[in-house]
């Protein structure tokens, strides 16, 4: 019994010295762990900030400053004090949990009303966002958003995307917020092939900048169902061997469209890997939040097999990857329940 | 006034239809004086008692004018005004008006519940229809005003009142009737917006707005704009010059009739009816009893009077 004790004192109190002869209680692993649950790039680890921190003493904070040059700065103050831009950062990563949490709860209309606002409120505009809220959602999901605004804001979705762009954007995404689809299976295969015709002809034979001023192909996409474009888009590809989306790519809005139309799980996939590359902007980081509380109930297992295949490794194993703490693991559950669905 | 019980208009309506001939004025007496809710509950316990679908029966024992107005009366609101649009798309020229008429004068509740009768019955969205049978400036104003689902609380704001009547009045000024901002004033701001919008360009530029948009008579997307304001801004007197023409009309236009008589009779007769009695100095009712005949004049007649007590 003794000899136990003897031995747990030992590891519990390493008795280290720093040069000025203080204390030290961390190890440097657990330094590193430190810096890393302080450097995103989703969000915190919690646990570690609450075991580590907890026991440092002044002397283990020193080492820390000292040896965090990317945390902070060196740079002739008589300290090393924080580089105000992490600080920044930090506070928003800190968020990033309380705002999953917050999305996940809120009534979905309330949620994707918010969004459409900020869509188009945030310079440079969100278009993409726009254009997934209106064409991922199904009509009716859609049209409580749009109820839901009028509320909010005491002025139509339409209203409010109209007075901010213009031209050829601004037919499109008016359309496309505004279209109330029929939500049915039943299409007619002789206008099918129509009008795959005249997305054919208007896309490969005429001029590709012609594209926006062509008003069949501006029709096709905002009033039919999804079924129907969806149906479009397989007799697209059977007869010009191409998908639509890849011929369209010089328009990323008109891109995006179909590809939210008629393929959300490829679309999805490409911004999750967007928001865990190497350097994505904080608007391209938030939509990992947005995809996963929003989808887990939809199509995660859609998405996360499209991920997989297209980007070569699990979505729940890159998220670990990228992801701190309560953050992670909130995200990782959701995907994983949305799995199971 | 006595309390009917379904059953009872359904063995009534059964009647109507036995034996030779049918008895017309047993229809209308019963039909005509109930309301949609009520016309409702009579067509399911029909179906329910006796197989068979009320409507299917009236198309089968009834014809021309009559029939219309009482299969359109006997449908519920939200499926006529889809039958009526549907209708309107596969025609062409002033189904334009009767395009807007629909689009413009409704709630943007009863709109939407009119673009889900229209998926229920003819499996693709109103805007598809009205995009397919359009082109260029009818297809631009008409599918937005189709797809919109107006704000529509009281507040104005006067600012933009007063930035958008200018607006207005600057591209009607240069005859770009058609340009993107007029289209998207009328077809995205609410009610109560537009009316402070025209108001206000009516005290600034001196005219209404439908007199500016008069240059040219034979031009239907002007008129087809002017219809838009009208809906938008006073119904009443729109429907008061329909009714107006329709009776005035060599022949008389019934599809015009029946439409506006049924389509209103519930929602707001009585303001049309002393709109058109202020603007023909005769009543509606003597004006219909003038012009038609027979039991399609008597259930026209008893639709005008529905609201009354």
């Amino acid at each position: 019994m003794a000899e136990i004790k003897k031995t747990t004192i030992l590891v519990r109190r390493e008795k280290k010295l720093n040069k000025e002869g203080e204390k030290i209680m961390t190890s440097p692993e657990e330094c590193e762990a430190l810096r890393k649950a302080f450097s995103g790039p989703h969000g915190v680890e919690e646990k570690s900030m609450l075991e580590i921190l907890a026991k440092c003493n002044p002397a283990d904070l020193t080492t820390f400053r000292k040896k965090s040059p990317y945390i902070f700065l060196d740079d002739g103050c008589c300290f090393e004090r924080w580089d105000p831009f992490h600080m920044k950062s930090l506070e928003i990563e800190f968020l990033r949990f309380q705002r999953a949490v917050i999305q996940r709860t809120m009534h979905p209309w309330e949620r994707d009303a918010l969004l459409v606002r900020k869509s188009l409120e945030e310079k440079p505009p969100l278009y993409n966002l726009l254009i997934e809220l209106a064409c991922t959602r199904t009509s009716d999901e859609f049209l409580g958003a749009r109820k839901a605004f009028q509320c909010l804001y005491s002025e139509s979705v339409e209203e409010f995307v109209a007075v901010r762009v213009e031209g050829f954007q601004r037919r499109l995404l008016v359309a496309l917020v505004s279209t109330y689809r029929y939500k049915g299976m039943r299409i007619d295969e002789a206008v099918i092939k129509l009008e795959c015709q005249k997305l054919g002809r208007a896309i490969k034979i005429d001029k590709k900048n012609e594209i926006e001023k062509d008003d069949e192909v501006l029709r096709i996409l905002t009033t039919r169902s999804k079924h129907y474009l969806k149906t479009i888009h397989k007799c697209y590809k059977e007869s010009y061997d191409s998908n639509l989306e890849e011929d369209l790519d010089d328009i990323q809005i008109l891109r995006d469209t179909v590809n939210c139309l008629c393929a959300p799980p490829i679309y999805f996939s490409k911004i999750l890997h967007t928001a865990m590359s190497v350097c994505p902007t904080e608007q391209e980081k938030e939509a990992l939040t947005r995809v996963i509380v929003t989808r887990t109930d939809v199509d995660m297992k859609d998405i996360a097999e499209e991920f997989n295949r297209e980007y070569g490794a699990p979505l729940i194993e890159r998220i670990k990857a990228a992801a701190l703490g309560n953050y992670r693991d909130f995200l990782v559950t959701l995907v994983k329940r949305g799995m199971a669905n | 006034m006595a309390t009917h019980s379904v059953a009872e208009d359904c063995e009534q309506l059964r009647k109507a239809f036995a034996g030779w001939g049918t008895n017309e004025g047993l229809i209308i007496s019963i039909l005509a004086h109930r309301s949609s809710a009520q016309i409702k509950l009579i067509r399911e316990t029909y179906a329910q008692t006796y197989g068979e679908d009320l409507l299917k029966d009236l198309d089968k024992e009834l014809s021309s004018d009559f029939e219309r107005v009482v299969v359109l009366w006997a449908l519920d609101p939200a499926e006529r005004d889809a039958f009526l649009a549907n209708e309107a798309t596969k025609r062409w020229t002033s189904s334009n008006q009767v395009l807007v008429e629909i689009t413009c004068t409704r709630t943007s509740d009863q709109l939407l519940l009119a673009k889900q009768a229209y998926h229920a019955r003819f499996k693709r969205s109103l805007e598809e229809d009205v995009a397919y049978r359009s082109s260029g400036d009818f297809r631009k104003l008409l599918v937005p005003l189709a797809s919109t689902y107006r704000y529509e609380g009281d507040e104005v704001n006067m600012t933009l009142a007063k930035s958008e009547a200018k607006i207005l009045h600057e591209k009607i000024s240069e005859k770009a009737y058609n340009h993107e901002d007029v289209i998207r004033i009328l077809s995205t701001r609410g009610k109560a917006q537009i009316n402070a919008t025209l108001n206000h360009y009516k005290n600034e530029f001196g005219n209404d707005i439908n007199k500016d948009l008069k240059t040219d008579p034979k031009d239907e997307f002007l008129a087809v704009l002017r219809a838009t304001v009208k809906c938008l801004t006073r119904p009443e007197k729109y429907f008061e010059k329909v009714l107006r023409l329709a009776i005035n009309k060599r022949g008389t236009d019934e599809g015009a009739l029946t439409r506006v008589v049924t389509t209103r009779a519930e929602i707001d007769m009585k303001i049309i009816k002393e709109e058109y009695h202020k603007r023909n100095s005769v009543t509606l009712d003597h004006a219909i009893g003038k012009d038609t005949t027979g039991d399609y004049e008597k259930m026209l007649l008893a639709l005008i009077c529905h609201g009354d007590a």
